[in-house]
């Protein structure tokens, strides 16, 4: 009796399920619409970030910056008919595993597009669910070249990382007089790895040595490590390591009285970061793709706008300072709006086939795709921390070959 | 010289912070024969619960308030996920402690949104210190001798108190303990009280030395601290913290070496070989039902 | 797929045939006319391959009463054996970029490409020989490994068992993080462009897809696993098993060699997790050693708890509905919902696995029995006839 009544509970879950399932998807539809006055079409991009996670904080700041865009633009005229844009959002956990699930939702909303993901990794994991669906993905800030590499169906608008691993190995040997340099980076991070292997290529190429080094995934001792590079006589610390991760690494070298500068690669670039190294004397080095200043009206706009939403600013790290991701991800969107443009539909394949032709000129400088779907992009900016007065300061601007 | 030693130090705070968890283990596996696989999640929740309230509230009414709603998380969760289990299989209790891991570190992960929180920075103990020409924080210096404390009084708790006699009593047969007129409810409850209150005084100096908690922050060291109970004989507190200290160290030192990929392997190894050659442990009691 | 596990009236058993029969059926038909990107789609594949993981760990926890946790880490030894023996060539050095290229440096589709032609129907055979290939390849590995972890490790009883194959498969995984085996493994790195569950979708000349099958493939290998996997249990080994499950020291008074069976049992199991890992790996399309946590053992636990410890079907029910739930059904519960201008309160990211954890507790602790307790669909079927329609909708609804 107590078994048929268990089944019977069971059922009756299972059903509330489905019922609750099916309103859901209802709901979306709605939802959708709500905003748009009935009969209005609506076109959806996905937005494939992180929201959670070791990333989480970076993919809050990226999707900020096209929910800004948004803001902004929320119509695009395709074919002739005014569409509504809506966003759409799948939170991949900044976790490899999770990527390949929160892909699967983008494509069962048919969004037209997907832009995203902060984080290579998670890129990488979910392409191939994107190419299975013939959707195009644009990535904002995914750096590694292994995105693109080999599939038509992946674009992305920022620079790669033979390039930044490059510039910041050019820093560390030219302007910080480095020899040998301590690498740190997550165990099976993609992107970590990637960063570091150019790092490697370029700085021993430049004379100098170099020593690599992984952490475990979850790890909170950084203390070994930092130790272990000051053991070893390392002259700077390359941590191209997710925020959450250089946040402890800057706190913990803060305590053990390090001497070497830091580098980090544009994942350190947020304000975590500058909240961790605030009032200490560690010296903080990061490549980004967007100094603050270099487009006013886009700052005044972005800092306007997170100012008068508390949401956005708790997604912003509860300030105003403005994070190189959040450009991007404005640039993103209005990149996604031409490509839509340039399809004259809504289609994903007419998306996929107009993307390459996509030119765009961004707060972050001019975009345009090459062969492969990188974008040409030339410039990097290192910036540092004046851990004084706890802000970004600019240092120089880094392009290719120099 | 001084790599060494900062490496030593660490190993050291790390191993009286495993410690701190492994009595809980210990004491619950003693008693109940139960791997509380959630104590990890309830350190963890501790650390959760101190990043909130230290956000609203002083250091010095957040610690001791912290301290309170652990003990109450970890009473809650015996009473609520194991005592209705009493009498059914040993299995069924085990799955019901992964599923209230499970629980926990969704809770977690949902209070949190996912973020690495950031522990707050403790007085005194967050301050710096150089032992030996290596810096490091007091806290380094403070574990080992308050879990040496903190045992100690746990040894005379359980030597010589009641309650202590009646721990002992139940530990050693569960149910002739109850045929004498033990509460065995109230043994248990006090079991993972004080277990509960020393993951908590664990996770704040834990966390003080490395000050991001995420969901899973517990799972690690829960399942280290249960290696250390185990490599120290299950049931006996001492041989849980030299367990712990030894697995401490060694990682560490492991983590200053080209093979840190295996730092958490090795403790799991070093579990492996403790039950295969000497299934008690250093100070285990010979049984012949346990392994 | 339930099926049969003991001797019951003809019928029940036919019913079930016809019911597994009929749900693959369904797939391929919905599959070609339903939009393919359903979330659907997503849980028939993901259920499938978690139905075999959980039933090869019910053979073990629920039919020979061995308590072990080690799931991931066998399934990453699948996962891994099967995407290093099907890389293509040509793509190999963009995947170990970092290691300049594989040591591996063939492919078993290529090989029998070499043999039956790599286009057309023969490249088709070919695709499907090096899968299969490949897959049973993956079991097999894991059975070595779980052969050689159980010499130590099986002497030991119930919770100990537990933690020490949950230590085995964390050290596995550690195993196959280590960067000096790079060339082999790629480091922690992943492993991609392997033939996955889309690459069997039928194409004509032009590119175009006339069949899919990508949703029914899942289905029909882990169907015939479970098959075989029944077939085992209802034999004398199956006997065995659950004999040293219900009285060790009786079975082995009885002449049940328990060290032979555990080993054996140990080892099927640990075959059919690895099978399942290669699966797991052609579902996501990608293999790296940090997915295969203790979480996911946990996970898979905790499906073979809801299904039913001792039951094949309960584990293939519960394996659909907890990946329907958690993948699809529940989904709503993340995204912060707005009805009328206010905001629903709770529902924001993560509250999707909190529900979903307080229903695992409250079935663990107060429907301990799961779905089907020990029992089959067939009993089911047999002994309720009223109750079969309800069932067979929990597993097709929609």
């Amino acid at each position: 009796m107590k078994k048929a009544i268990a089944l019977v509970l069971a059922l009756v879950m299972v059903f509330a399920l489905c019922a609750c399932g099916n309103s859901n998807s209802g709901g979306n539809d709605a939802q959708g619409s709500a905003p748009a006055a009935s009969g209005d079409k609506v076109v959806r991009i996905g937005v494939f970030e992180p929201a959670s996670g070791d990333s989480g904080a970076g993919g809050k700041k990226e999707t900020l910056g096209m929910q800004y865009a948004n803001s902004e633009t929320p119509t695009v005229e395709i074919g002739g008919e005014t569409y509504n844009v809506e966003l759409v959002y799948a939170d991949n956990g900044s976790s490899t595993d999770k990527a390949v699930s929160a892909a699967s939702q983008l494509v069962s909303q048919n969004v037209a597009l997907v832009l995203g993901s902060y984080g290579s990794g998670v890129s990488i994991a979910a392409s191939d669910t994107f190419k299975d669906a013939g959707l195009a993905a644009v990535g904002v800030t995914c750096t590694n070249p292994q995105v693109t590499a080999g599939n038509d169906h992946y674009f992305r608008i920022c620079f790669l990382d033979p390039f930044q691993g490059t510039v910041l190995a050019n820093y560390a040997a030219n302007e910080l007089n480095a020899t040998k340099a301590y690498c740190l980076g997550e165990v099976g991070n993609e992107y970590d790895q990637g960063l570091v292997a150019y790092f490697k290529q370029a700085f021993e190429a430049a004379g100098g040595t170099v020593i690599t080094d992984s952490f475990p995934t979850n790890n909170s001792d950084f203390s070994s490590y930092i130790n272990k590079a000051k053991n070893e006589g390392a002259e700077v610390f390359f941590a191209p390591v997710s925020i959450a991760y250089s946040t402890q690494i800057v706190s913990q070298a803060a305590s053990l009285n390090v001497d070497f500068p830091f580098l980090g690669s544009d994942t350190w670039d947020d304000n975590m970061v500058l909240q961790a190294a605030a009032g200490t004397n560690v010296q903080v080095f990061v490549t980004t793709f967007y100094a603050e200043g270099g487009n006013p009206t886009f700052d005044e706009g972005i800092k306007a706008y997170i100012n008068s939403n508390s949401d956005a600013k708790t997604a912003n790290g509860g300030d105003d300072t403005i994070s190189a991701v959040t450009a991007m991800g404005y640039d993103a969107y209005y990149v996604a709006l031409e490509a839509l443009k340039a399809a004259g539909s809504t289609d994903p394949e007419a998306v996929k086939a107009a993307l390459p032709g996509v030119t765009y000129s961004g707060v972050s400088g001019d975009i345009s795709f090459d062969a492969t779907g990188d974008a040409i992009r030339d410039t990097a900016y290192i910036k540092t921390i004046n851990t004084a007065d706890s802000v970004w300061e600019f240092v120089t601007q880094q392009k290719a070959g120099e | 010289m001084q790599f060494f030693v900062s490496q030593i130090l660490s190993g050291i705070s790390l191993g009286g912070q495993y410690a701190l968890i492994a009595i809980g283990y210990t004491m619950v596996y003693g008693i109940l024969r139960l791997i509380n696989f959630a104590h990890g999640d309830v350190f963890m929740c501790a650390g959760v619960m101190m990043v909130f309230m230290s956000a609203s509230m002083p250091i010095y009414a957040s610690i001791p308030l912290m301290l309170v709603l652990t003990v109450l998380l970890g009473f809650v969760i015996e009473r609520a996920a194991y005592k209705p289990l009493r009498t059914a299989p040993r299995m069924s209790v085990m799955i019901s402690a992964i599923g209230v891991s499970y629980l926990l570190q969704n809770l977690a992960l949902y209070a949190t949104g996912g973020q690495p929180q950031t522990y707050p920075t403790l007085p005194f103990i967050s301050n710096s210190v150089t032992i030996l020409g290596a810096p490091t924080h007091w806290v380094t210096v403070i574990t080992p001798v308050l879990v040496v404390l903190l045992v100690l009084a746990l040894q005379w708790l359980i030597n010589h108190t009641k309650i202590g006699m009646a721990m002992r009593a139940v530990a050693k047969d569960f149910e002739t303990s109850q045929l004498m007129g033990i509460k065995i409810n109230r043994v248990i409850s006090v079991t993972f009280i004080i277990g509960s209150f020393l993951a908590a005084v664990g996770s704040l100096l834990y966390f003080t030395n490395y000050p991001t908690v995420v969901p899973l922050s517990g799972a690690m060291p829960g399942l280290k601290a249960f290696v250390a109970a185990v490599f120290g004989g299950i049931g006996s507190i001492p041989g849980a913290v030299i367990g712990a200290f030894i697995i401490g160290i060694v990682e560490t030192l492991i983590k200053g070496t080209s093979y840190t990929v295996f730092s958490d392997a090795f403790t799991f190894a070093l579990l492996i070989i403790i039950l295969v050659v000497k299934p008690t442990g250093l100070f285990g009691e010979r049984a012949t039902d346990k392994v | 797929m339930p099926k049969t596990k003991q001797q019951t009236s003809g019928s029940g058993k036919l019913i079930t045939l016809l019911i597994v029969a009929a749900f693959m059926a369904l797939t391929i038909i919905l599959e070609n006319t339903m939009s393919p990107s359903s979330l659907l789609f997503t849980v028939i594949k993901k259920g499938a391959v978690y139905s075999l993981v959980a039933v090869s760990m019910n053979l073990l926890n629920g039919f020979t009463g061995l308590f072990s946790l080690g799931q991931a880490g066998f399934m990453l030894l699948g996962a891994y054996t099967y995407a290093i023996f099907m890389i293509p060539s040509d793509v190999r050095d963009s995947v170990y970029y970092l290691f300049n290229g594989s040591s591996v440096h063939f492919s078993f589709q290529e090989m029998f490409g070499a043999i039956f032609g790599t286009a057309g129907f023969g490249g088709a055979v070919s695709l499907v020989l090096g899968v299969l290939v490949a897959i049973i390849c993956a079991g097999i590995v894991a059975a070595i490994f779980a052969y050689l972890i159980g010499l130590p490790v099986l002497r030991l009883k119930s919770d100990y068992l537990a933690i020490a194959t949950l230590g085995f498969a964390e050290i596995i995984r550690a195993i196959f993080q280590w960067d000096k085996l790079g060339p082999v493994t790629n480091g922690a790195n992943m492993l991609k462009n392997f033939p996955t569950f889309a690459d069997f979708n039928i194409k004509n000349a032009s590119g175009q897809i006339v069949l899919r099958l990508s949703a029914f493939v899942p289905v029909f290998l882990s169907a015939v696993c479970i098959f075989i996997i029944v077939l085992l249990i209802n034999s004398s080994y199956g006997r065995a098993f659950k004999a040293i499950r219900d009285d060790e020291i009786a079975a082995e008074a009885m002449g049940v060699n328990l060290a032979h069976h555990k080993r054996l049992s140990f080892c099927i199991s640990s075959f059919f997790a690895g099978v399942g890992g290669a699966l797991f790996a052609m579902f996501t399309t990608m293999v790296q050693a940090k997915v295969f946590t203790s979480t996911m053992t946990y996970e898979i636990l905790l499906i073979v708890v809801i299904g039913g410890i001792g039951s094949v079907s309960g584990s293939c029910i519960a394996s659909l509905l907890y990946i329907a739930a958690s993948e699809w059904w529940l989904r709503f519960l993340d995204n912060e919902t707005y009805i009328n201008g206010t905001r629903v309160p709770l529902l924001r990211s993560g509250f999707r696995m909190v529900v979903f954890s307080v229903i695992i507790m409250i079935v663990v602790l107060f429907f301990r029995q799961g779905i089907m307790g020990s029992r089959e669909l067939p009993e089911l079927l047999r002994r309720r006839p009223k109750k079969q329609p309800a069932v067979e909708e929990v597993r097709t609804h929609e």
